[in-house]
């Protein structure tokens, strides 16, 4: 049975290669950046296991660890490996043609396929994926196979991946921590009672009777709380519980679902806009090489802008 | 009630309006809110290292770097150039309006994963938008406009995977939703909330569509006799 462990696993090792060669190139910053990260990757279990063991100090090295990448991260990746020339690039293009889209049209097709078909396959009795996890073991399964699909395409050795990988994996820097520190963000502020403060605080000054006010106290909530904590699904239990629930759909009687969706999608416009959605507005800036954090919010806020004036139309005309 | 903890909350923003490093930032305004809330040292570590290591799962996506950085070496991106080069009909506009159509029907069928930034908008949808919009422009762009133009692919990718994604039943946002409700007591079916999501899916393709379109006009219109051309 394939487990979500084994991808940890099989990440640390990609992490401890991308530390080992950095070490090589004597990047010492780049390379304790990855060697730590890839230590907490392959340590993860062990440090969930021992918490629900109740031995709490594995917890408390993690901590300090993902402190230390903290203090490591500004001028991770600062340093760019080479691509080969673009005259072998381009002379490859020519040669491989559109069988190059193969491989990467590997990746999609075979998630794809584990997350609809996977649930059919079973080993020993045993379902192959487990289910919970059946999707991003199909990503992981799918990248594997389109690295051995480039890999043999290309006529280049196994290692050649690595190092490849390395490349972009420099690229992105400290960019690819993001989410998981926000992740981590997340979890301390509403274990230090921010977000319950925040959404008390609006309540207390709402005129609950006018249902453009709690519309538009709820829906413009749901955005700026997302721009703070950069992800709208920690956004929405503490504002519908604090605003949509009490006063749209007990007090002025809305739709449930319709206000459910729709200040969720509030929230969308309000990732648009913040740089806390790392992997959205911060990761592509890093792997596009944009030069600006704000490069991508910059190209999608009027997006976002009109498209919250949209939600908040439907939501006052509807309710 | 302690209201400290907030200040964590604005370090963060400040730090990101003063640029300073992200991931500093982000630590540091999460040590400060966890300390002021009344967390001792080694409480307030092991809370950090315990959501970090739980939310392993969102760097999983770096284990496609190795196979599209090969596809990289043989000239992927050199490829997708070439290709997009041969499909005369398509300008920037219609190639991202085209990828925005698409993102949007794969995440309301649940299939969110199957692009993304590294997937598919690094080695293949931000080549392919600077191809077009040289063309469009009939000579070599700068390199602020084929960042512009790079930017817009990204966000384009965004807007898509988002406004689809809630129309979907089976995934994320409709089961937060759900099981919310279900929590407070209120029953819902996933297709009564996922339905309502329609009308804002549509409106994100209409709205980003017109978007990607006027961008387009205004990185042409410094050149005179480009700007009107096929839009």
């Amino acid at each position: 049975m394939l487990r979500i462990e084994y991808a940890y696993d099989l990440l640390a090792l990609f992490l401890l290669c991308a530390g080992l060669l950095n070490l090589r190139d004597r990047q010492w910053r780049t390379a304790a950046f990855w060697l730590v990260l890839a230590a907490l990757f392959g340590g993860g279990e062990a440090v969930i296991r021992a918490k629900a063991a109740g031995v709490r100090w594995p917890a408390e090295l993690a901590g300090a660890a993902v402190l230390v990448l903290a203090l490591l991260a500004p001028g991770v990746g600062r340093h760019r490996v080479p691509m080969v020339p673009e005259a072998q690039r381009e002379a490859s293009a020519r040669r491989l043609g559109r069988r190059l889209f193969g491989p990467a049209l590997l990746i999609p097709l075979v998630t794809v396929l584990v997350s609809v078909f996977g649930g059919y396959l079973y080993l020993q009795g045993q379902p192959l994926f487990v289910p919970a996890h059946r999707t991003l073991l199909g990503l992981v399964l799918a990248s594997v196979l389109a690295a051995v699909a480039a890999t043999r395409l290309g006529r280049v050795p196994a290692p050649v991946a690595l190092g490849e990988g390395r490349r972009l994996l420099d690229t992105l820097g400290w960019a690819a921590l993001m989410p998981l520190l926000l992740a981590a963000l997340g979890v301390v502020l509403t274990a230090s009672g921010v977000g319950r403060d925040i959404a008390g605080f609006s309540a207390r000054f709402i005129p609950i009777d006018s249902r453009l006010a709690c519309v538009l106290a709820y829906g413009l909530g749901m955005a700026v709380f997302t721009v703070i904590m950069g992800n709208a699904f920690a956004a929405f239990p503490v504002l519908t519980a604090g605003i949509g629930l009490p006063l749209l759909v007990v007090h002025h009687g809305a739709n449930p679902g319709l206000v459910g969706s729709l200040g969720m999608l509030c929230g969308y416009c309000g990732t648009l806009l913040t740089p806390m959605a790392a992997n959205f507005n911060i990761v592509p800036v890093a792997l596009l090489e944009l030069g600006d954090d704000w490069a991508v919010i910059r190209a999608q806020w009027p997006t976002a802008l009109a498209l919250l004036a949209f939600n908040l139309l439907a939501l006052y005309l509807l309710t | 009630m302690n209201h400290w903890p907030m200040l964590g909350v604005l370090i963060i923003v400040l730090g990101f309006v003063l640029r300073f490093n992200a991931v500093l930032v982000v630590v540091t305004g999460g040590v400060v809110s966890g300390l002021l809330a009344g967390y001792d040292v080694p409480d307030l570590l092991a809370l950090i290292g315990e959501s970090f290591v739980a939310n392993r799962a969102l760097l999983l996506i770096a284990l496609t770097l190795p196979a599209v950085g090969v596809l990289e070496r043989c000239g992927l991106r050199e490829y997708a150039r070439h290709w997009i080069g041969r499909l005369r009909g398509l300008n920037l506009t219609r190639l991202l309006v085209a990828y925005l159509g698409l993102r949007q029907l794969l995440s309301m069928l649940g299939m969110t994963n199957v692009a993304g930034h590294p997937q598919t908008v690094r080695p293949m949808l931000a080549p392919m938008s600077e191809t077009a919009f040289e063309r469009d422009k009939g000579a070599p762009a700068t390199p602020e406009e084929l960042a512009r133009v790079r930017a817009l692919a990204a966000a384009t990718d965004n807007v898509g995977l988002f406004f689809g994604e809630d129309v979907f039943i089976a995934l994320g946002a409709v089961l937060l939703i759900q099981g919310f409700y279900a929590s407070h007591g209120i029953v819902l079916q996933p297709l009564a909330i996922a339905l309502w999501a329609l009308p804002t899916a549509i409106g994100a393709f209409v709205i980003h569509g017109l978007r990607l379109a006027v961008a387009r006009r205004r990185l042409l219109a410094r050149y005179p006799g480009q700007a009107d051309a096929a839009d």
